[in-house]
């Protein structure tokens, strides 16, 4: 049977992986990668506590965070692109042009 | 029992993909993987009743999400491998559990206690996706209109943030640069 518990393993687990992404990543495509793994990640927590408490605030919540994150990719793609055409690069180690 | 094996594999075919996410070299594997991942994650969805999140999950994840992202590696050379200097990769692993054990504790600890109780709950004899809609359209349709502006603040950016000199080719650009620099 499963139950609460295991949604929300394995929505650490998913979080953790996606963290560990943010960490890693140097390359600013495959950052927002890593974040739409950990936004997904918090929805299968929603969904789980909504669905094991009989209550729908979960589901509205995980709809929210789809919005957000769709409009995120937009905003973050638009601005990756007017980077990649300045600099021709995506590294985050090219980033340093406010370095003292 | 159904449940339980389909619980186990899905989870088993999303963790999979997303470390394929995060550690692949290739940009173009990683997009991959993480279409996959959602597709599997909207399975955890229908598992859970919320059959219309699922539907979202998959139309707005892996329809526009994904395609958004394809489009956009067009600007971007993906076939190169990504070349990324890491200093520190145990640290970093280390570092990425320790925050996540945290935060997990930290979220965690409240819904454990018994202290819970259903805010809006599940509208007797209806399907999930009528009970969404009544839900969202009486308790949360101030959010949801804010949502909607939201979206469309986000379309008017990106379309003005990547429609910008749309007409020039980036790497031919780059290339007739160099020619011209070659020629002086």
């Amino acid at each position: 049977m499963i139950t609460l518990s295991h949604y929300l393993i394995l929505s650490a687990i998913l979080f953790c992986i996606g963290l560990y992404g943010v960490y890693r990543r140097k390359n600013l495509l495959l950052l927002l990668f890593s974040t739409e793994i950990l936004l997904n990640a918090v929805n299968i927590g929603f969904a789980a506590i909504s669905k094991f408490y009989g209550d729908l605030t979960g589901q509205m919540f995980a709809f929210f965070i789809v919005a957000v994150a769709a409009s995120e990719v937009a905003v973050g793609l638009g601005l990756m692109i007017v980077w990649y055409k300045r600099r021709g690069t995506l590294d985050i180690d090219s980033m340093q042009s406010m370095h003292g | 029992m159904i449940e339980t094996i389909a619980f186990y594999t899905f989870s088993a075919v999303t963790i999979v993909m997303f470390w394929i996410v995060v550690s692949s070299k290739n940009a173009l594997y990683s997009m991959s993987a993480l279409a996959a991942g959602m597709i599997t994650i909207s399975g955890f969805f229908f598992l859970l009743d919320a059959d219309f999140l699922g539907v979202v999950q998959i139309i707005v994840y892996t329809g526009a999400v994904m395609a958004l992202y394809a489009f956009g590696m067009m600007f971007f050379d993906t076939t190169r491998e990504v070349k990324e200097n890491i200093r520190a990769p145990k640290l970093v692993f280390l570092l990425s559990g320790l925050t996540a054990l945290i935060l997990v504790i930290a979220f965690a600890a409240p819904m454990v206690s018994d202290h819970i109780k259903a805010f809006y709950p599940m509208v007797e004899g209806v399907q999930n996706p009528q009970a969404v809609g009544i839900v969202l359209f009486t308790k949360y349709l101030v959010p949801f209109e804010v949502a909607a502006v939201m979206l469309l603040v986000a379309m008017i950016a990106g379309i003005i943030l990547a429609g910008k000199k749309m007409d020039e080719s980036l790497t031919l650009k780059i290339e007739e640069e160099f020619q011209e620099k070659g020629s002086k």
